[in-house]
């Protein structure tokens, strides 16, 4: 059985080549690319990405537009159903801003645009996207952002952290995030958001391959290949 | 008519932007600058027949991300 996935491309989205050579290398098989305006996904789809970039030119707030495009609306039915949704950087923008996971990415507290590999701590290791790593290990993954200053209430991070959503810590300050999130899972766990860019660290000429065991992860517990 | 929305971050959420002005004005030499908060103003040409609740509901759509911002609607007289 081959695995069905799709990566959304929206206006200004600039990762999603990334996104889809990473599905295709991993999961032997080519995502369907799907554009924004489309009104619905192919159909029995394993896996959806929200891919990096700068959709609509970050205008008015970063993913707030993409939030709104009409794939959106057969994207959070499909999330809604319980097909497994990754979004990564602008990605991750658009699930918050779409409503499909809590809180808001702000600019960076430090004003600057991060661009380097950071450490990531993988603070749960049994959802569909994580199982392949383990519990409080260290991995090295890019990040390239200006808006990823994870922000909510106190009352929804203690849920976060209570309820194991928080997947991804960053190893050391990267952009002023509450409680240092670098990603969060949806309540159901089919849903995860992370600012860095796992697809960007999948072979040894990216400079590290720690990414790799994300997708793997998703691909054998989707086709139990 | 005009309408003039003005969006705001909420009380207690941190504007590394607002800061970064507040230290370019005291780079400028203007001192007693305490607070900097930097907001959005969007001014929209409607119907008059277009209502309070229509735009209200434009805010919470789009207009402001509800998890940060506060907005104020304020439609000016001709």
């Amino acid at each position: 059985m081959s695995f069905r996935s799709a990566v959304i491309t929206f206006p200004g989205s600039n990762c999603d080549r990334d996104m889809a050579d990473a599905l295709e290398k991993i999961s032997g098989a080519a995502p369907f690319r799907v554009w924004h305006r489309e009104a619905q996904l192919p159909e029995r789809l394993d896996f959806i990405a929200l891919p990096g970039g700068f959709s609509y030119g970050d205008y008015l707030r970063s993913g707030a537009m993409a939030a709104r495009s009409p794939i959106m609306q057969a994207v959070v039915a499909a999330a809604g159903r319980g097909v497994p949704v990754l979004g990564v950087c602008n990605g991750f923008q658009v699930l918050t801003e779409a409503g499909l996971l809590p809180g808001a990415l702000m600019r960076n507290a430090g004003i600057r645009f991060v661009c380097r590999t950071v450490p990531l701590v993988v603070e749960n290791s049994q959802s569909l996207f994580t199982s392949g790593y383990s519990r409080g290990q260290t991995i090295a993954i890019p990040v390239a952002h200006h808006d990823g200053n994870y922000f909510a209430d106190a009352a929804t991070l203690d849920r976060l952290e209570g309820e194991g959503r928080v997947a991804f810590r960053y190893g050391e300050d990267v952009n002023g995030s509450a409680r240092a999130i670098a990603g969060i899972l949806n309540e159901a766990g089919n849903v995860l958001g992370m600012m860095p860019h796992p697809e960007r660290a999948i072979e040894d000429a990216h400079g590290g391959t720690d990414g790799r065991a994300l997708f793997e992860s998703a691909v054998r517990g989707l086709v139990g290949a | 008519m005009k309408v003039r929305v003005h969006v705001s971050l909420k009380n207690g959420v941190l504007d590394p932007q607002g800061r970064a002005i507040q230290h370019s004005l005291e780079g400028l030499g203007f001192a007693g600058v305490h607070d900097v908060r930097a907001g959005r103003l969007i001014e929209l040409e409607v119907d008059d027949s277009v209502t309070d609740a229509a735009l209200d509901e434009m805010c919470r759509k789009l207009l402001a991300n509800m998890v940060i911002e506060n907005y104020r609607i304020e439609r000016v007289a001709p």
